[in-house]
């Protein structure tokens, strides 16, 4: 029993078994509240994808046959169900521009990942650093880009990067380049914009962890004779793991599929599975086949991520 | 040969005017903005000493200590160690080492890893590594504790770690910020007692600060007491205790009773003293004190008797009403109201079991002392 049953019912011989029972149900239900809001808003729209992944492209309202609904009675369902297929999966391993997409947004989120932890460390450093008066402010002018739309931010970016934009301006007048560098519709401009937009997921997770480390930490590696930047590799590095894997996780996983960076700043040729979902749904119009895509993109997250977080819980277990 | 205190020490470099000053702190000043940690103090410490800085806490001792491991640097004046400036030289670079309040163990690191992490630093080769953390770990008694992570032992075996990590290097200064101060009253007790024996078996210098005057009374040679970042007095347990040189020490250390009062008389061997309530007090070293001046005279609990007759022979006795008595077993504790209204504390030893002239609450007796009894204070 736990301890609010044994507040409401001290578990001695006069309380009875139906009040204690009623007691761990309480208990319960405090539990089963996330739950339900999982299972509601990840699990049933992912079977309805799922499901939708395994129909065919139709002509109809909704575009895929077939749509399973009683209408027909259990037999109509059952052999609307029997139609459900692997096709489109197939498919997906057919045509090279899938794979292509897949392979490119891993890199492109891996390289924007290291890229905005080496701009985001200092940055989270610099601010678990700085007198505790001021770090409040600093944290508020992290999270402030929030409070600006994402998109006109990134549409922003449009504006600086531009050949003719404020970027190319200032460099030509300070005669530092001749020629105005083509930098929009380039994969530099989606690594700009995605450094730029998930930043403040990096130093987060960063900050927290670099503040709450103990200073004097330093000075004792300090003391034993290691100069200030081993004490960082060393010491400071590897305390802050944690705070670089969730910031990486939270940087990489949205990173793969991001849709309206490479939309904006990386001009039509560049070949991500954000933008390839988006043309297979509303210029295609096919969705089961964005459906399979959106399925095999969330098991190619979700796995590596699951066999990570259970080799880090085994090397705790260990650690302890 | 008569001594001050109970102990007689032979190790007393301090006496000897050739002994060569170890660590030197020269007219040294700290200021952090408007404050003043530390003001225009001079120090020397001798090789192979215990030495404690003793004082309440903001009273500039760790911040001396801090200077002298290099985490901060004096505002003016020098801190020498064995001759060489170190002005300038980086905490890493520093041939002293320092233990932690907090320990400062490195968590991600085994008790094996961080005990080798100085002699890594200095670039020891592996076999010869090993064989000294080997020996550390015996040293302190953990050697089956080397696989574990710091979180996984208890606060004594944490503090014990933290002391073989700082002397594995062979520091020639070992610098202690309050190395006893997160354990329990037992532990600590045992723990003063190895730090003793360590000290004297690796025969390092070793700097303690300590805001715990019966830690610092155990282990210290000399102790320096501390009040605003000035030094109020260094010396030997047994001189603070028995005789300071100000109000401010024989207050610090130590329980006392305080006369205020005049200089009466003075001869070559005698000072008589007329207390501000009339009270007539004779000693035998009146220190610098002329004849006239305001003095205080200070006397320790322990010196003085009580009884209830006035006894024959004494020097110094002033009649008075018991006010509280507690028993403590190992002694009794008498606060005495005396007929000019001023209390004496006066504690007596319970070295036999049958008391032959007990006393209890509002009897008369009389507190008497002899005249080497306190001191005389001028400041």
């Amino acid at each position: 029993m736990t301890d609010i049953a044994a507040t409401a019912a001290p578990p001695t011989e006069t309380a009875t078994l139906p009040a204690r029972l009623a007691a761990g149900f309480v208990n319960r239900l405090v539990i089963i509240i996330p739950y339900l809001w999982l299972l509601f808003f990840f699990l049933v729209p992912f079977i309805i994808v799922f499901k939708i992944s395994l129909s065919q492209t139709a002509i109809s309202m909704p575009p895929y046959t077939p749509v399973l609904d009683f209408k027909d009675g259990v037999a109509g369902f059952l052999a609307g169900f029997r139609e459900l297929n692997f096709d489109n999966y197939t498919w997906l391993t057919q045509d090279a521009l899938y794979f292509n997409a897949y392979v490119t947004s891993l890199i492109i989120a891996g390289i924007s990942t290291i890229l905005t932890l080496i701009v985001g460390y200092p940055i989270a450093y610099g601010m678990a650093r700085a007198p505790a008066t001021i770090r409040p402010t600093l944290l508020m002018l992290v999270i402030l880009p929030f409070w600006t739309s994402f998109l006109i931010r990134v549409y922003a970016w449009i504006g600086i990067l531009k050949p003719e934009g404020l970027l190319n301006q200032v460099l030509l007048a300070t005669g530092l380049i001749s020629q105005p560098l083509v930098i929009l519709n380039t994969y530099t401009a989606i690594f700009i914009g995605i450094v730029y937009s998930y930043l403040p997921f990096m130093v987060l997770p960063l900050y927290s962890s670099l503040e709450k480390m103990d200073y004097s930490l330093i000075e004792a590696a300090q003391d034993l004779g290691c100069p200030p930047t081993g004490a960082f590799w060393k010491v400071t590095f590897p305390l802050s793991l944690p705070g670089v894997v969730a910031g990486c996780l939270l940087v990489f996983i949205p990173a793969v599929g991001e849709f309206v960076i490479p939309d904006l700043l990386g001009g039509s040729q560049t070949l991500m599975i954000g933008k390839t979902l988006w043309n297979e749904f509303f210029s295609n119009r096919d969705w089961p086949v964005s459906s399979a895509v959106a399925v095999i993109l969330l098991l190619v997250l979700t796995i590596p991520i699951m066999f990570f977080q259970q080799a880090q819980a085994k090397a705790q277990e260990q650690g302890r | 040969m008569k001594s001050l205190g109970s102990i007689r020490r032979d190790f007393a470099p301090w006496n000897d005017p050739n002994a060569k000053p170890y660590i030197q702190f020269d007219k040294v000043t700290k200021k952090f903005g408007d404050f003043t940690a530390v003001n225009n103090l001079s120090l020397t410490i001798f090789e192979r000493e215990f030495f404690a800085l003793l004082g309440a806490s903001g009273c500039g001792k760790s911040t001396l200590l801090r200077m002298l491991a290099g985490f901060e640097e004096p505002t003016a004046g020098r801190i020498l160690l064995d001759g060489q400036d170190l002005r300038g030289i980086p905490p890493y670079k520093r041939p002293v080492n320092m233990m932690f309040q907090s320990y400062a163990l490195f968590p991600h690191m085994t008790v094996e890893k961080n005990i080798a992490f100085g002699l890594k630093q200095e670039g020891m080769p592996g076999p010869d590594i090993d064989k000294r953390v080997a020996e550390m770990l015996k040293l302190v008694k953990l050697e089956q504790f080397a696989k574990r992570k710091p979180h996984q032992l208890s606060g004594g075996q944490r503090q014990r770690v933290a002391l073989a990590r700082s002397v594995a290097k062979r520091p020639k200064v070992l610098l202690l910020d309050e190395p006893l101060g997160a354990l329990d009253k037992k532990l600590r007790e045992e723990t003063q007692f190895e730090l003793m024996d360590l000290q004297q078996e690796l025969g390092l210098t070793f700097v303690v600060v300590t805001h715990d005057q019966e830690e610092a009374m155990t282990m210290a040679d000399r102790i320096a007491i501390m009040d605003k970042g000035e030094v109020m007095q260094v010396a030997t347990p047994a001189e603070i205790y028995e005789a300071p040189t100000s109000r401010f020490v024989a207050h610090f250390v130590g329980n006392v009773n305080m006369f205020e009062g005049k200089v009466a008389e003075r001869t070559a061997s005698t000072t008589r003293i007329t207390g501000a309530t009339g009270a007539q007090i004779v000693v035998d070293n009146g220190g610098h004190a002329a004849a006239g001046s305001d003095i205080v005279f200070a006397i320790r609990p322990e010196k003085i008797k009580v009884s209830s007759k006035k006894p024959a022979d004494a020097v110094n006795a002033l009649e008075g009403e018991i006010y509280d008595v507690a028993y403590l077993g190992d002694m009794t504790v008498y606060h005495i109201k005396l007929d000019d209204g001023q209390i004496v504390r006066a504690s007596a030893l319970n070295a036999s079991r049958i008391t032959e002239d007990p006393l209890t609450w509002n009897d008369r007796a009389w507190v008497s002392f002899r005249p080497d009894a306190g001191v005389v204070l001028t400041r």
